[in-house]
């Protein structure tokens, strides 16, 4: 018998995928999130609009609404860690989430390290900017990656950018001779093997989803037609005039992301989308994509 | 061949790659139309709830049962729950593919997760396999038509009727082609050699 092998948590990471995976701060949104088709929900304290306004450290959500979401709903339960704080990640997987993520939303904990995520019996996802990043994640053990894009900000251009930073670097890894490889690799502060890996499958070695500004049916289909195997919609959900009708739409699109014609229709009569920023409103020390490296 | 996989939510990509190797062309159900023309149809797995609301979102619900009157189906861990007469949550509403009542997330959450080596068929042709269980549905009790392919710990983790296979677990994960052989190949048992089952990367 072998739990929690990283075969064993990728695993887990495929089952989610062509999915969305939806941020929620109580047991009423998890039920909606769920009802709504949600393959997974976050549960957390704050969705990233509301701690971008806040300011102050955001920390480990309560593990008493953790529970509460965990009996709520069937689907499974996500929560967040801050960067590089190992207790808070032992506390989530003492509580049995499904999978941890060691976001940058939160306020970090650890300036130079992230957590040594081959420890943990459960998942780890995390964010990247490009394949630099990511590969140094999945090196720490994390078995599900997803771009950073600008949470809380309401606006995908960020989520592109990265999406397609990863796919150029992608393609051209796949052109690389070995011994370009071993440069490539130098340069992305990546381990060789998984800069080979890479190379060799054209794609990463494990899930890569989309973050961060996802607000619309449109932003999901954009996502998904760039390459994204399911999405992750933090405040875009509850941050909207009818978060019900939504959630829908969202899930629709996401399935039906090729065919305009369902997301026309599931993009009709959806109330007001969340304000959002622009992403030249954020000066640069507030921006949550600068955390993690 | 053509083999469709219900690409709804879940792990499709993996059993559109079991179905490349074995040399079926694997083709996306997203609607009724795109069943038309399949001899085969997976049903990953994923997110039992998702799948059975986007099911009859899709209006898929009474194709997929008459495509089931005459064609195999392979159902994975959720794909064995909707495939069920019934299931121990409303949340789910199954096909009815299966004579087998299931308990979603029977053995916990994913720290519970776990891959195991499981011995199929008892006869002379029998064989072991990973297994590797995710968040995994149990089968609580089979209908008298339904055979029983493998146990682990007095409860079935594979089972067939007629011409479709249920399994809690997740072949496609471990590159394990030969359930789908035996879902769409009918291959008889006799005439499989199983020492010779692939695994593929």
């Amino acid at each position: 018998m072998s739990k929690g092998t990283y075969e064993v948590k990728v695993g887990l990471a495929e089952m989610l995928k062509g999915g969305v995976i939806m941020d929620v701060t109580s047991v009423e949104q998890a039920r909606i999130a769920e009802r709504a088709g949600a393959c997974a929900v976050m549960a957390l304290e704050r969705i990233p609009a509301d701690i971008r306004e806040d300011g102050g450290v955001a920390r480990m959500s309560d593990p008493s609404m953790i529970r509460e979401i965990q009996k709520a709903v069937s689907i499974p339960v996500m929560a967040k860690c801050r960067i590089g704080h190992f207790a808070e990640a032992q506390i989530l997987e003492s509580l049995e989430v499904d999978f941890i993520d060691e976001s940058e939303v939160l306020t970090p904990a650890d300036e130079k390290n992230h957590i040594w995520k081959h420890d943990f019996k459960i998942p780890f996802v995390c964010g990247a900017l490009d394949i630099g990043e990511a590969l140094r994640r999945i090196a720490e053990g994390a078995a599900l990656i997803r771009t950073k894009g600008e949470a809380g900000s309401g606006n995908i251009v960020e989520a592109v950018r990265h999406m397609r930073t990863i796919n150029r670097q992608i393609s051209r890894l796949k052109e690389c001779d070995e011994v370009e490889l071993v440069s490539e690799a130098k340069d992305l502060g990546a381990p060789l093997s998984l800069v080979q890996q890479v190379s060799k499958l054209g794609k990463l070695p494990v899930p890569n989803f989309a973050a961060g500004g996802i607000a619309t049916p449109a932003d999901a289909s954009l996502m998904m037609q760039l390459g994204a195997e399911s999405l992750f919609v933090g405040s875009g959900i509850f941050k909207s005039e009818d978060p019900d009708l939504r959630a829908r739409a969202i899930v629709v699109a996401t399935t039906h992301y090729k065919i305009a014609e369902k997301v026309a229709d599931a993009s009709a009569g959806l109330k007001k989308a969340m304000k959002g920023l622009d992403i030249s409103e954020i000066p640069d020390e507030e921006k949550l994509q600068e955390r993690g490296w | 061949m053509r083999i469709g996989v219900l690409e709804l939510q879940g792990d499709f990509e993996k059993h559109h790659q079991i179905l490349q190797t074995l040399g079926m062309d694997s083709i996306a159900v997203r609607g009724p139309s795109d069943l038309s023309e399949l001899e085969g149809l997976v049903i990953p797995g994923g997110e039992s709830t998702t799948i059975s609301l986007l099911i009859d979102r899709n209006e898929l619900r009474e194709p997929l049962k008459a495509f089931a009157d005459v064609h195999p189906v392979l159902g994975t861990c959720a794909g064995l729950i909707l495939m069920a007469r019934k299931v121990s949550d409303s949340r789910v509403n199954p096909l009815g593919i299966l004579d087998v009542v299931v308990c979603r997330n029977a053995y916990g959450r994913q720290i519970h997760s776990t891959t195991e080596e499981v011995k199929f068929f008892e006869d002379e042709n029998s064989f072991y396999s990973r297994a590797t269980m995710i968040r995994a549905p149990r089968i609580e009790s089979t209908g008298r038509n339904i055979e029983v392919l493998g146990s682990l710990n007095g409860h079935p983790v594979a089972i067939r009727e007629n011409h479709h296979i249920g399994l809690i677990f997740h072949p496609e994960l471990d590159g394990v082609t030969i359930f789908h052989e035996l879902a769409f190949q009918r291959v008889k048992q006799s005439q499989h050699d199983r020492k010779s089952q692939t695994y593929v990367t």
